[in-house]
């Protein structure tokens, strides 16, 4: 531990920041790849890592956020506070566009900065008294804000699990859905689909379970829909589209990885008007109180972008970004597949799940660095679930997807 | 901490007076009744209409007591509905907004063209950049820093088809922290002072004590009831309890008498005040200094304000010698640069701050910032390296003056009315005493007889009751249009 001759306060640190395991995934990801990079200065390294997406936003979209910012200047154009809530325009167009047909209205919508931000508000309010389930493997951001904010209770060396949170198994041989059978009762249930890391859509016969058993159980479904947009085999692309969700659900989506907005920021939370605390109150009442205070609402700029987004040209367009994309996993998955590594995801999803059985993930992560300078990410970043994994982002230039493919193909060609 | 004295009905869908792209403030039409909480004994029962309670299912998750400890909706949103009922009760009335503050003027040229052309640099191979440093850009050579906690202080490292990432915490640091030691790495960008102090309160725990001025703004005391470090809302004093008030009054110069105030982890402190729009001075902020040494506190110093500064006071709590091993700063540009719609501030953590443990408080907060955040708009970053470029801080200095000329000509106009009048002269704020009287109440009369919204005093603790805040942030027009009324009303 750090010491310092100079002062310390008197102010004890957060108890909860302690239990943290190391640093968030992805920073460490890019410790590895400094690391990497200063070793081996000239190799051309490709990261299909942390998923960042890499293709250039289509002008409507960029010009329109141009056009918004240069109107900042003038009388006419000038905006300053934005609703906490987001934009009344935009709100209504994610609810046209996204959840049509199921009765999610705009007033039901909290478009923010972004996923990351949402989770952690949305574990602010629930507070440090509920407990949670989440996939395992899942994205970390749920895991670690719910140590954060106080749920999770002492990591156990052991398993990798904090002792409150319930860990849904997430693995090849239960199809990466959850047996609900066995789980015992969380107040929130954190379910990402198309999942990150594992690539794997929900069926509709899987989300009414799910709706189901969260009814049964009196608890919250927090869905995860920010991968929505690559689905391709008609699995529901909103928890919303199963009945009765509206009583058990909310749910989070963004723009990162369907418009390129990772570095512009822009994402919504729904929480429908339906869904209840135990004494009746209404979440959203909440949500909408802890959004005003500790939030100014998302960049008027990264909304006018939204809006440009789901006009009709800016839809088509960013579909043709995400084909792109799809293109990428599906070479990926062919590459991979032909020298005979177990391949899942890619399908539905901007993610490739490889299994190693019998690896430990840091170690095959290590060896694809090392040999075919590749940055990928260790399944065991995503929970203990993910221990034989490796998850390959599919974001990328066609020619660095390309590359890629080509020097897994050779790394593993004796498999 | 409010006064206001009805049930919190839900409001419907009003539109502002603005454009309809502008979204409402207020809360949206809900179609389907929904139960009202009723206070009882300080809990909170439900009282649900018929139809409601007889087929609403209701999960089986407990409310979060902490949000139900919370008086009544955070105020702005409040001030802002009963602007709009206003509106709709006097459709033809022309309402000037003195309440919330909200800038009004156009941004400078300079920054709205850099913040374009990033827009349009995003659609090019060579300009596309992804997800941002959570810190802030920073450009990035292989620059990290390891101890032996393994618990890095990362830089994202930028490749070479990112070219467009440019320097703005380093930047930062030298407009603002020039010769003060606070460097780039001590600089936290985010998307504005609100976010950061809900953060803040995430990084501190429910097991931490603090204090407010009282006044003060209310998102210190609501962010922290929200997270747990305070106890019931009592209603007989109007102050939450397990907060430490740091009554600041005309008579002790608006600077809390700390001999009076007891010990606290945290102390939250705003100056340039809002909003009293009080500046510590030197010798004042030296003595807090060493409050917070002397017991081992960290205080949160909101430097929002900082520019609208006239006089020598400190801009930066910084400039206090001893000041980086108990203190941190939060700065937004929102105040500055008309950034408050485009979002963008930053939070400073100097690398002295230590936990009792010895522990650098920084780290836990980078570690807070890439979990709970994943950075601020790159469009607005671009923004506010403008903001901090030679030309940029000129012209932000301009703006800035201009509401200081608002806020000299609403001092000057309550002044002649007789009123004891504070602020005003580093804040742009005027902070109006109308003693006796109950600041809604003034709220409401202003409102009604002048159609001039303002921000009752109580909203902001109850040492701002029978206070008035006055924003001069406006067009200079319904400025003096405000003011000729407030010589109307109260000549």
């Amino acid at each position: 531990m750090q010491r310092n001759t100079g002062h310390c306060t008197n102010v004890p640190r957060n108890v909860n920041m302690e239990s943290l395991r190391n640093g968030y995934l992805f920073p460490e990801i890019s410790l590895r790849e400094l690391e990497h990079i200063q070793k081996y200065p000239d190799s051309e390294l490709i990261r299909l890592g942390i998923g960042d997406t890499t293709n250039p936003i289509p002008d409507i979209i960029t010009s329109a956020m141009a056009e918004y910012a240069r109107a900042l200047s003038t009388v006419r154009g000038y905006r300053g506070y934005g609703a906490e809530q987001g934009n009344k325009e935009l709100r209504q167009a994610i609810a046209e566009t996204f959840y049509e047909d199921t009765g999610v209205k705009g007033g039901e919508i909290f478009v923010s900065d972004g996923a990351q931000s949402d989770i952690s508000r949305l574990q602010l309010l629930f507070g440090s008294n509920v407990t949670m389930a989440v996939q395992n493997p899942s994205f970390p951001a749920y895991i670690d804000t719910s140590v954060i904010v106080g749920q999770a209770g002492e990591f156990q060396e052991e398993t990798g699990k904090y002792r409150n949170i319930v860990y849904m198994n997430c693995l090849p041989e239960n199809n990466f859905f959850p047996d609900l059978s066995t789980m015992p009762r969380t107040d929130i249930i954190f379910f990402c689909s198309p999942n990150n890391p594992t690539g794997s859509a929900a069926s509709r016969l899987q989300l009414e379970q799910l709706v189901a058993y969260a009814k049964a159980k009196g608890s919250i479904i927090v869905y995860d829909s920010a991968y929505s947009v690559f689905i391709t085999d008609g699995s529901p692309k909103s928890i919303f589209e199963i009945p009765g969700a509206r009583e058990v659900a909310i749910e989070v989506s963004s723009f990162s990885k369907f418009a390129g907005f990772t570095g512009v920021r822009l994402g919504w939370t729904v929480v429908p008007k339906e869904l209840l605390y135990s004494t009746g109150f209404p979440v959203i009442k909440d949500y909408n109180r802890l959004v005003c205070t500790s939030f100014n609402g998302a960049s008027s700029i990264s909304q006018a972008g939204g809006l440009a987004c789901l006009s009709p040209e800016g839809y088509t367009a960013l579909n043709a970004v995400v084909d792109y994309y799809k293109d990428n996993a599906k070479m990926i998955c062919d590459a991979l597949a032909s020298v005979g590594l177990k391949v899942y995801g890619g399908r539905n999803a901007p993610y490739v799940w490889v299994h190693f059985p019998g690896l430990k993930s840091w170690d095959v992560f290590a060896e694809i660095l090392e040999k075919a300078h590749v940055i990928t990410v260790p399944g065991r970043g995503f929970g203990p679930g993910g221990e034989e994994f490796i998850r390959i982002s599919t974001f990328g230039h066609r020619e660095s997807i390309a590359e890629a493919s080509r020097r897994l193909k050779s790394l593993f060609i004796h498999n | 901490m409010s006064a206001i004295h009805h049930p919190r009905h839900l409001s419907t869908s009003i539109s502002s007076s603005t454009s309809a792209f502008l979204g409402q403030n207020n809360f949206n039409t809900r179609t389907q009744s929904v139960p009202l909480p009723v206070r009882n004994n300080g809990s909170c029962k439900c009282v649900a209409t018929p139809s409601a309670e007889k087929t609403a299912y209701t999960t089986k998750v407990s409310r979060n007591a902490n949000m139900a400890k919370l008086q009544a909706g955070y105020l702005f949103p409040e001030v802002a509905r009963r602007k709009a009922a206003h509106i709709l009760k006097y459709p033809d009335a022309e309402v000037i907004s003195l309440g919330i503050g909200d800038t009004t003027e156009p941004i400078p040229e300079v920054i709205t063209s850099a913040m374009a052309k990033r827009s349009n640099a995003l659609s090019t191979v060579e300009g596309y950049s992804g997800y941002g440093a959570e810190q802030g850009e920073k450009v990035c050579l292989i620059l990290f820093y390891k101890n032996s906690c393994q618990n890095p202080l990362l830089y994202r490292h930028v490749d070479s088809s990112s070219r467009s990432v440019q320097p703005l915490r380093a930047a930062i640091a030298t407009a603002f922290y020039g010769h003060l030691g606070i460097e780039e790495d001590d600089i936290f960008v985010s998307d504005g002072a609100k976010s950061d102090i809900s953060r803040l309160q995430v990084l501190f725990g429910s097991g931490v004590t603090m204090a407010v001025q009282d006044p003060s703004y209310p998102a210190y005391v609501d962010s922290s009831v929200i997270m747990g470090q305070t106890k019931q809302f009592q209603k007989d004093i109007e102050k939450y309890a397990n907060i430490e008030y740091m009554s600041c009054t005309p008579e002790n110069g608006f600077f809390p008498d700390l001999s009076k105030v007891s010990r606290t982890d945290i102390i939250f402190f705003c100056s340039p005040n809002n909003p009293t729009g009080s500046a510590a001075s030197r010798e004042q902020l030296t003595r807090l200094v060493q409050f917070a040494k002397d017991n081992g506190s960290i205080i949160v110093y909101d430097s929002a304000y900082a520019l609208y500064i006239s006089d020598d006071n400190p801009r930066s709590i910084f400039e206090i010698p001893g000041a980086k091993e108990v203190a941190i700063e939060t700065s937004s540009f929102s105040k500055y640069a008309g950034f408050t719609g485009v979002r963008l501030g930053w939070t400073v953590v100097p690398k002295q701050l230590l936990y009792s443990d010895g522990f650098p408080v920084a780290k836990d907060f980078n570690r807070i910032v890439c979990t709970c955040f994943n950075g601020a708009s790159n469009i607005a970053q671009s923004g506010a390296l403008a903001c901090v470029s030679p030309d940029g801080l000129k012209a932000i200095h301009e703006v800035i003056g201009f509401y200081k000329e608002n806020a000299d000509i609403i001092m000057d106009t309550f002044n002649s009315l007789g009123f004891n009048v504070y602020g005003g002269k580093n804040a742009p704020y005027v902070w109006v005493h109308f003693p006796g009287r109950s600041s809604w109440d003034v709220f409401s009369e202003i409102l009604e007889k002048t159609h001039v919204v303002t921000t009752p005093g109580s909203g902001f603790g109850p040492g701002g009751e029978g206070f008035v805040r006055v924003s001069a942030f406006c067009h200079r027009s319904n400025v003096l249009e405000a003011c000729r009324r407030f010589k109307q009303l109260y000549k």
